[in-house]
């Protein structure tokens, strides 16, 4: 193992305490996100971009770079991305252009990358989220066009990752998928709350996308990736030395890594070292962020204009029908959800933070109530989503079987302890909530002559409470009917158990 | 005299990627000169208010519709390839950086 | 003249067509020949015998078949290895790419198929078609078939010769500085670079983008002007291609050959007769007697001032290496040609830089070398930008003589084809070669060069300029002074000595 220089002096210095550290010092976030567009083909060829190919089936001449091949660019990419400008409320170019950012690597197959330079496409934008009842508006500095690069296996390493690693196999199937890269101005002002911001404005950047319908935007299979900048600095002092934390590639990933870095740096700072700008990387196993390439070296990207494509000039007629074309974005679609669900701003706002409104939705559109949906979604789902460290929406669970298991309990065939049951059932694989209430016979009792009969037993077991309740005092029952759910293992309908209660001691 | 050094002409080989040998190093900065020199004589042309030639016709908007096109069998894809493993083009470990 | 190598490709077309010549026949001539002189001069880096006769009996079999064929079905031609040949090595003469064949064929190829001209074979070059004299060929150097210790120009060098010296009577060059052009004129055939866009570059290994144009070499101005049409026209694999008619040239072609310029207004550059020192007196006079020739024919002369040529030189080498020099980075021994160095122990970034200092030549590494410094960390607004600030003037100076003239005429070089190793050791020596070459090339417009006569019994050039999208009229004024002459000047050519 390479062990990293201000590893070990991030050790040594040991990390602060997170609440300790922003109350000393203020934390500035910036965030560049690319987002693989979900095109038909690729950037420049006419390659199909499906996910998951055979490798090296999706190549061709101009995206393995043979010689002698030539870029023509994607107009569907080109739309797609002003179309995501327009949605961050950004400035799209009157005259664009591409460029070459020129630098050597092996899943790079040109050793340069076709992307924009001093004229990207879309500038000057914002975006607004809210954290804890207040909104921060992210500015948006710039979103441009470029290509994505290759896949490299490492092999020979204990790990598959580079380091140890004794060869590297590329696959050029995703070289060239059009990525679209969204870069914000420096965020000052979130004080402790930076982490959440960097997660709320992830989630809305991706739920904007994702409404825009220009890409699935799935993290797990790598289509949206950030890197984080954070710097650290005394209040009323200048904003201190970025770092950049690289492919970070979940909700929760964007949330740690700042957590992580304003924690390491404030440590660094404390013990009165300076910050190197470098480029870091995030560990998703542990949450730390490493230092990466060395960092004395400067990168010098040698950016000029690409000489192989035309200037682009958006004319705005085609702005404006792109625009026509928006749909309704996420702000406004939660607001409309928040009204049609009967929800409070609080309560709206848990649902955002629990990123479970596409879920919630779909649960109310599978036919249950909002407030059934809202229940399992924000309550026991979120729990366990907690305890195992993934996403809400990562369950294996859907909305579907979410709305199936609320029905049962409206039906009265479950009652919510049964229905936790059922859950695990459900998260353990064994299939839709009606069959695992089946096979694990977890069903309400609704036999009334077998509750009749459990009802007789705890009377006969507790006449002094039997004539409590005949003498009027009907809280009472609470008792018999405790004895009667033990009998029958949670299975009765307490209220039915009550009901014939009453009926007999009356 | 060349004015660009020999440390100069190393950082762009290895920017290129191109192993060079003493002797390139030095033919080369003295070489360079060469650009300098025309940096000098382009310096003085006014070209205020002028805007840029990149081809020969200006043209703008060139588009590809997003239709896909047959791609090439992967054996011709790694038929020419110094080395393959695994349907993949082998290279050697990758040092220095993280992926 | 009774040999089939003799015929001007015309020639052949109409023998073929017409039965008076089967395709194979002229396709085995053709291969002969080269069997019989290319040991001598080096123009071929492969041969394609059997792939040529299939596509001559093809031919052969339609023409028996009565079906209409192209202007120059059956002609063979040659095709400089800088375009990508399906199936045929094609290396742009490097070290880099040698054994490579390529999965997929340029467009001028696929058009040179679809026109069912059979590909002799891949000619040579100076490696990445940097150079102007052929030396810089990792496959050693072609020879002048008029003196065989002097370069046949560069960087087509091997299509020149193999014109010149009737291996083919065709050949498909590139351009990029005066590539076509000075060949040509250094080797007494016809050459025409036609207007950037005019011509696909998909398929053509590139050195520098905004400048490569292909074109045809030939034996005269007729010729060249039927090849031109057969690859010319839009691409859309092309960004850069230019999606407008082609010119008529072989109409011009023809129009010319009648020897009536009467009307025709040609422009002669201020600055480049002031700067004459830089050119031989022999290639003046034999250039000035091709004026008056023209002038003969009812051609007026009219001086025009173009004060931004002086810069085209350091502009040129502002923007050919810079972008070479990205062009290039692709050639890193991961997904085709070379890879030297890997034992098994030394990490990627070695064996690339070592890969790339084994297939590389030194024209090559020179001008990445270039390039890197062009681009790198600052520089890139006062170097590239600058230069494509200044491109503007040059085109801007066109455009003011060419409201004045139909078309500029010049030298096409400085000087005669000079001996072997004369300029290789100080390349702005080399580089001058191209004076009155390149600023056609950063204008974008079309600039052909036609035989003019003799300076030391060696070929000089007239180079003729157009307006963008104005390559007829190049065309025109070659063919007019052809009419001048009473042979063509590469039937006068010495005979070559087999080897
Ligand atoms: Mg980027
Ligand atoms: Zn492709």
């Amino acid at each position: 193992m390479t062990q990293q220089i201000d590893g070990s002096q991030a050790r040594r210095s040991g990390l602060n305490d997170y609440d300790k550290a922003v109350e000393t010092y203020e934390p500035v976030l910036g965030l560049e996100t690319h987002i693989e567009l979900d095109t038909r083909t690729k950037m420049f060829c006419g390659c199909s971009t499906t996910f998951g190919a055979e490798p090296n089936t999706q190549t061709c001449p101009v995206c393995l770079a043979l010689p002698g091949a030539l870029p023509v660019a994607n107009k569907a990419a080109i739309e797609a991305t002003i179309k995501i400008g327009l949605a961050l409320n950004c400035h799209i170019a009157e005259w664009t252009r591409f460029a070459r950012k020129n630098y050597f690597y092996p899943d790079m197959p040109k050793n340069f990358q076709t992307s924009q330079y001093e004229e990207p496409l879309c500038e000057n934008g914002y975006v607004d989220v809210v954290v804890d009842g207040k909104e921060y508006r992210v500015e948006i500095e710039r979103v441009h066009l470029e290509e994505d690069t290759g896949k490299t296996l490492h092999v020979g390493g204990a790990t598959g990752r580079i380091h140890g690693a004794t060869e590297s196999l590329v696959d050029y199937n995703r070289a060239g998928i059009p990525l679209v890269e969204i870069v914000t101005k420096p965020v000052p002002g979130t004080g402790a709350l930076a982490p959440e911001v960097a997660k709320a404005y992830t989630a809305e950047l991706r739920d904007i996308v994702r409404s825009l319908g220009v890409s699935d935007v799935r993290m797990e299979q790598g289509s949206l990736r950030c890197d984080v900048n954070l710097s650290l600095n005394l209040p009323g002092e200048e904003w201190g030395t970025r770092t950049e934390t690289k492919n970070v590639n979940s909700l929760r990933s964007v949330e740690r890594a700042v957590r992580y870095e304003v924690r390491r740096q404030s440590a660094l700072l404390d013990a009165g070292e300076r910050i190197f700008q470098e480029t870091r990387h995030f560990q998703e196993t542990t949450g730390e962020t490493r230092a990466g390439r060395s960092k004395e070296e400067a990168t010098d990207y040698r950016y000029f204009p690409e000489p192989d494509l035309a200037v682009m000039e958006p004319s705005r007629e085609w702005v404006e029908e792109l625009r026509a074309t928006l749909p309704e974005l996420p702000r406004k679609r939660r607001e409309r959800l928040q009204a049609e669900w009967s929800l409070g701003d609080k309560e709206m706002q848990s649902v955002v933070n629990a990123d479970a409104v596409d879920l919630i939705q779909a649960t109310v559109d599978a036919g249950t109530t909002p407030s059934g949906a809202v229940k399992w979604w924000l309550g026991e789902l979120s729990r366990r989503a907690n305890e195992s460290g993934e996403e809400l929406a990562a369950l294996a669970i859907t909305p579907k079987q979410v709305a199936e298991l609320q029905g049962m309990v409206d039906d009265g065939r479950l009652n919510d302890k049964l229905a936790r049951q059922v859950i695990d059932g459900v998260l353990a694989g064994e299939g839709d909530p009606a069959d695992v209430a089946a096979k694990r016979g977890l069903e309400v009792v609704s036999d009334t002559g077998a509750l009749e009969v459990a009802v007789e037993e705890a009377i006969a077991a507790n006449p002094a409470v039997a004539d409590k309740i005949r003498g009027g005092t009907h809280a009472a029952a609470g008792v018999l009917i405790g004895a009667v759910m033990k009998a029958t293992k949670g299975q009765a309908d307490a209220g039915t158990v009550r009901k014939i209660i009453l009926d007999k001691l009356s | 005299m060349s004015t660009i050094s020999r440390e100069e002409v190393a950082h762009l080989a290895r920017l290129a990627r191109l192993e060079v040998t003493d002797d390139e190093l030095d033919a080369f900065a003295g070489q360079l000169d060469v650009i300098l020199e025309s940096m000098k004589t382009l310096a003085e042309v006014n070209t205020d208010g002028v805007q840029p030639t990149s081809h020969a016709v200006p043209l703008v908007n060139v588009f590809r519709e997003d239709q896909p096109q047959p791609s090439l069998p992967r054996d011709a894809v790694l038929a020419g390839a110094p080395d393959t493993a695994e349907d993949r083009f082998r290279v050697p470990r990758i040092l220095d950086e993280e992926a | 003249m009774s040999r089939i190598i003799d015929k001007t490709a015309a020639e052949l077309a109409a023998d073929i067509r017409e039965g008076r010549l089967t395709s194979v026949e002229v396709t085995t001539a053709f291969l002969d020949r080269i069997d019989a002189v290319d040991g001598t001069l080096n123009a071929f880096l492969h041969v394609d015998r059997e792939g040529a006769l299939a596509t001559a009996a093809e031919v052969d079999a339609a023409v028996a078949a009565g079906q209409e064929l192209g202007p120059l079905a059956g002609v063979p031609i040659a095709v400089k290895d800088v375009v990508v040949t399906k199936g045929l090595p094609t290396t742009a003469a490097s070290k880099m790419l040698e054994g490579w064949i390529p999965p997929y064929d340029a467009t001028i190829t696929e058009r040179l198929k679809a026109a069912k001209m059979p590909i002799l074979g891949k000619t040579n070059m100076d490696e990445f078609a940097m150079g102007s004299s052929t030396e810089y060929s990792a496959f050693g150097k072609t020879l002048n078939p008029w003196d065989n210790g002097r370069i046949p120009g560069g960087s087509g060098g091997g299509s020149a010769s193999a014109v010149a010296a009737k291996m083919a009577p065709l050949a498909i060059g590139t351009d990029t500085g005066g590539s076509i052009r000075q060949p040509g004129a250094v080797t007494g055939t016809f050459g025409a670079k036609p207007t950037y866009g005019s011509n696909s570059r998909y398929g053509l290994i590139a050195f520098s983008s905004s400048l490569d144009t292909p074109g045809p070499v030939s034996r005269n101005a007729l010729d060249g002007a039927l090849l031109h049409e057969v690859i010319s026209g839009y691409d859309p694999r092309d960004s850069t291609a230019i999606d407008a008619p082609v010119p008529p040239v072989v109409a011009a072609a023809k129009a010319g050959a009648t020897g009536d310029l009467s009307g025709v207004k040609l422009g002669i550059v201020k600055e480049f007769a002031e700067g004459t020192d830089a050119a031989e007196p022999g290639v003046i006079a034999a250039y000035e007697a091709g004026v008056e020739q023209l002038v003969k024919l009812g051609a007026e002369i009219v001086e025009v001032s173009c004060p931004s040529f002086t810069y085209a030189l350091p502009t040129y080498y502002l923007i050919a290496p810079s972008e070479a020099s990205s062009n290039l980075a692709r050639y890193d021994g991961v997904r085709y040609g070379l890879r030297s160095g890997d034992d098994g122990e030394r990490g990627l970034e070695e064996v690339m830089s070592l890969t790339r200092e084994a297939g590389f030549g030194p024209e090559v590494k020179r001008r990445i070398i270039l390039g890197t410094y062009a681009l790198s960390a600052g520089y890139v607004d006062a170097f590239y930008g600058k230069a494509q600030l200044v491109r503007t003037l040059i085109k801007q100076d066109f455009e003011k003589a060419f409201e004045q003239v139909d078309a500029i005429i010049s030298p096409t070089t400085p000087f005669i084809a000079f001996k072997f190793g004369e300029r290789t050791g100080d390349p702005y020596q080399m580089y001058l070669a191209d004076l009155y070459t390149i600023p056609t090339n950063l204008y974008g417009g079309p600039g052909v060069s036609v035989p003019v006569g003799l300076s030391e019994g060696m070929p000089v050039g007239l180079q003729v300029m157009g307006p963008v999208m104005g390559d007829d009229i190049t065309y025109r004024v070659a063919a007019a002074l052809e009419s001048t002459q009473e042979t063509l000047l590469a039937d006068t050519a010495p005979e070559i000595e087999g080897k």
